[in-house]
């Protein structure tokens, strides 16, 4: 029996592993306690990774399609000739449109470097990620304040004093280095106030759930933004040493008051001024999250970030408890990985969606991936003719499946890299079956935060069937297209590369699975930050959004009331069992939570005749439904909620499809809907009708 | 019975259901028998805030156990030295008496081998010094295990820590 340290790869938090394999076979995987925010720890999902490796529902070999899209008519073939047939394609693209003419998507993450160099070995700008369906908001609103990402500050749950989320359900999202912090914090006596229509999990688990108005939760910023300027409770010293734009803010929020903001979020003043006291007394240690999930509402981008500029009159920068910055390398004196994409000439092209040309305060690095389909359906400002899918699933992740497929009947060439037959796989022209985690290598990884560190992937069993890793598909394509630079025989190659004057060496990663490049989590001087904004201040006053066109502080919008019996907003979340779509169909997890039932609330049940457990037909953006109720006082009267990721259609996984409702397919005529500041979709915008079934 | 306890501390759990996934694979069950279980009774208001109380159940593993009288072949087994109650699936027929047996439902079915499982407090795992599945990977570590005359309260330093606190902020 030998132990392989690994990185899991059921989510996206990729936690650290250590996998033991018995002749051959992975007899069990735990958390690699060589990382001590993680120790033995492991999730369901990550446990669940012994049924996806031993699952038979995932394709199994390269196939090429040889009916119509989605008729489930394919032809298995060798990886020869796929990837012969997928170059043939790229070629022929790259001939009519030119290398721009090539668009890929993932799901981000600590590993793009692979993707990213690949597009710019090809002479592509069009690499997006998923993030436009995720914290696309969050993370503008972050560089707008302070000129770095959102992956570029952390928060350090553990010694907070009071923890602020709206929406962000942690308790489910589960990443477990977080939640294991969070549950530390609340033990230790930290408050937890949680904004959210519906009481997740994490409300169940806060000192204070606000059921909050959907949609209404930048009212309830501009308003406690009043109060803590009106009592001046904010750290002085911290904001006129790093601040611009204070005067600004205040007059944005002159008349925002507490007791405005009560008929817009359903919040009594009264509570609000506790919260304040609350908030006053635990400074800095307070954390008011920007959020993670932020495709919500048009002004999403609003609220996260006007709680980073609550974190800031907290004085709650780079102090235990608050929000500290990310340390790269360079700032701990060391070199950090070398980059594939440092072999390659940059690209010049702009890019089709307009990220940091036309769109100058939209980060250019992954783009808006909502622009891309408008582009391939206008085919302007210029045409795209293939697109790769990599571990991506655009018709479960966006907003109206069909508005996505008819933008894709528009392409020359559509290939999926997946281990999963996701939705958006069964309507590729070729797919392109990636090996588990468990049976691949991948390129090196850097851990961001506090104390970064580099991790390691590391195949710990054959494949079981034909299947690759990444690195070595996109390596061959690249070589077919007459590009060497990203192609290696073997991962060890790779991995030196990366490695080269960094200190660290494969032996070291193999031993451990990580390498921290400080002792502990560092803190910078508090007069010696660096803030790589236009003023190299933390800008509350935006050069770059004002520039733009965009007021730094829009006015509060709210959305015309939804005044029918039947109507509601759609809410989604997720649940710490399940993945979005990727794992529905996991023979364990599947067996937690095979469907989702549509939660409502007792008072709009019982006026439409609905009682729990009854069937019901919901409508909404031309898509149809139906599914089962639970009634729950814990949820808005005004909305209604589904977990995400279900309504699988994809026949070959038996066990998801057809189980639940996908909440995205109700979202008819939104996919080009977005934040205009923060570029995220705004997905819980949606009405939809609900009406008992007779049966 | 036996002489171990595994306490469940709900304050702190999460319902996560990581205990009953690494329980399954650590006994290679499919879907369907869940020799642990994680049991969210609500929320239920509190003080007027939604509050779910978690309820961890594996096996009691008793003193006279209902599970291995109503046993027709001696293949529910008890472990003398520590008081482990165990299915010996050599012996199992699948005749599921077992589980009609038991108050709590802590038996289970495999359809697979179409025998009966359940929690033994994975013993292959503590005679080679190591602690229960559920317990070694929980994501918060609300679950513990020791012999019952060992075992710390994470309850009563719970406790403790939250006192000190209000005591410095006061």
């Amino acid at each position: 029996m030998n132990t392989v340290y690994s990185l899991c790869g059921m989510c996206a938090t990729r936690c650290p592993i250590a996998i033991q394999v018995d002749n051959g076979r992975v007899s069990w995987i735990e958390g690699n306690a060589h990382d001590p925010s993680i120790g033995h720890s492991l999730c369901a999902r990550g446990g669940a990774g012994l049924a996806l490796l031993a699952d038979e529902e995932r394709p199994q070999q390269p196939m090429i399609r040889t009916g119509p899209r989605g008729s489930g008519q394919w032809r298995a073939v060798s990886w020869d000739e796929a990837l012969d047939h997928v170059a043939t394609g790229l070629k022929a693209v790259i001939a009519e449109h030119g290398g721009r003419g090539i668009a890929l998507s993932d799901r981000g993450g600590p590993f793009t470097d692979l993707t990213r160099s690949f597009l710019q070995a090809l002479g592509s700008p069009n690499y997006f990620d998923h993030d436009v369906s995720c914290g696309r908001n969050a993370h503008h609103a972050t560089r707008s304040l302070f000129g770095r990402g959102r992956t570029e500050l952390t928060y350090d749950l553990r010694n907070a004093r009071h923890i602020v989320l709206y929406g962000r359900n942690l308790v489910e999202a589960l990443q477990v280095a977080e939640v294991k912090d969070f549950m530390a914090a609340l033990s230790g006596g930290a408050r937890c106030t949680y904004i959210d229509p519906r009481a997740s999990l994490t409300a169940c688990k806060a000192t204070r759930w606000w059921r909050i108005r959907p949609n209404a939760d930048y009212a309830l910023n501009l308003a406690i933004l009043h109060e803590v300027l009106r009592r001046e409770l904010y750290d002085k010293d911290f904001v006129a040493r790093w601040v611009t734009g204070l005067d600004y803010v205040a007059e944005a929020v002159r008349d925002t008051t507490p007791e405005w903001q009560e008929p817009h979020t359903g919040i009594l003043a009264a509570e609000l001024y506790t919260f304040i006291d609350e908030i006053a007394e635990a400074a800095p240690r307070v954390i008011f999250h920007a959020g993670w999930m932020t495709a919500r509402h048009r002004q999403s981008f609003y609220v996260s970030r006007t709680a980073h500029i609550l974190n800031v009159l907290m004085g709650a920068i780079e102090v235990p408890g608050g929000v500290v910055l990310a340390k790269s390398p360079a700032d701990l004196g060391r070199q950090g990985l070398r980059k594939l994409s440092a072999r390659l000439p940059p690209v010049q092209e702009p890019r089709v969606d307009g990220a940091g040309t036309t769109l100058p305060h939209m980060d250019p690095g992954a783009g808006l991936l909502h622009r891309l389909f408008e582009a391939l359906e206008t085919g302007k400002p210029y045409p795209v003719g293939a697109y790769i899918a990599y571990r991506h699933d655009p018709l479960t992740a966006l907003p109206d499946p069909p508005a996505v497929q008819r933008a894709m009947e528009k392409l020359s060439l559509l290939v999926a890299i997946d281990i999963n037959w996701s939705e958006t796989a069964w309507q590729a022209d070729v797919v392109l079956p990636e090996a588990t985690y468990l049976e691949r290598a991948n390129l090196l990884g850097m851990k961001d935060g506090a104390r970064p560190a580099v991790v390691m992937r590391d195949q710990a069993v054959p494949p079981r069937f034909d299947t690759r890793p990444a690195w070595w598909i996109f390596g061959q394509l690249a070589r077919r297209l007459g590009i060497d630079a990203l192609s290696f025989d073997r991962i060890e190659d790779l991995w030196a590369y990366q490695l080269e004057s960094t200190g660290i060496t494969i032996d070291e990663l193999r031993r451990t699975g990580i390498v921290f490049l400080a002792d502990k989590a560092m803190l910078f001087d508090r007069e010696s930050l660096r803030f790589p904004t236009p003023s190299g201040k933390i800008e509350f006053r935006s050069t770059v959004l004002e520039s733009a066109g965009l007021p730094s502080l829009a006015p509060f919008q709210a959305l015309a009331p939804l005044e029918e019996p039947d109507q509601f907003r759609l809410l989604f979340g997720r649940t710490a069992v399940h993945t979005h779509g990727q794992t529905m169909n996991n023979p364990l997890l599947h067996d937690l939570r095979g469907d989702n039932p549509l939660w409502i609330h007792p008072e709009r049940a019982a006026a439409l005749g609905i009682s729990d457990g009854d069937p019901v037909e919901i409508s909404g953006g031309d898509h149809v439904a139906t599914t089962t109720v639970q009634v729950t006082p814990w949820i808005h009267p005004e909305a209604v909620f589904l977990l995400h990721g279900y309504g699988r259609t994809v026949p070959l996984q038996t066990r998801a499809c057809g189980k639940g409702v996908a909440d995205q397919r109700f979202l008819g005529g939104m996919l080009g809907a977005f934040d205009p500041a923060g570029g995220g979709n705004t997905m819980t915008e949606a009405c939809v009708r609900v009406r008992r079934l007779r049966p | 019975m036996s002489i171990y306890i595994l306490s469940h501390d709900s304050e702190n759990c999460i319902g996560c259901q990581a205990c009953e996934i690494h329980c399954r694979t650590n006994k290679n069950l499919g879907p369907g028998p869940a020799p642990c279980q994680i049991l969210s009774v609500g929320p239920q208001e509190r003080n007027g805030q939604p509050h779910l109380r978690f309820v961890f159940m594996p096996c009691f593993h008793c003193e006279d156990a209902w599970c291995r009288r109503a046993c027709p072949t001696g293949a529910m087994r008890r472990r003398e030295a520590d008081g482990i109650v165990h299915v010996d699936a050599a012996l199992c027929i699948g005749c599921k008496t077992c589980i009609l047996a038991c108050p709590w439902g802590a038996v289970q079915w495999d359809p697979v081998t179409r025998k009966a499982v359940k929690c033994d407090y994975c013993m292959d795992r503590l005679d080679a010094g190591l602690q229960p599945a559920c317990v070694t990977k929980c994501v918060t570590g609300c679950l513990s295990f020791d012999e019952a005359a060992h075992l710390p309260d994470d309850r009563r330093r719970r406790h403790a820590e939250a006192v000190a606190a209000r005591e410095s902020e006061a």
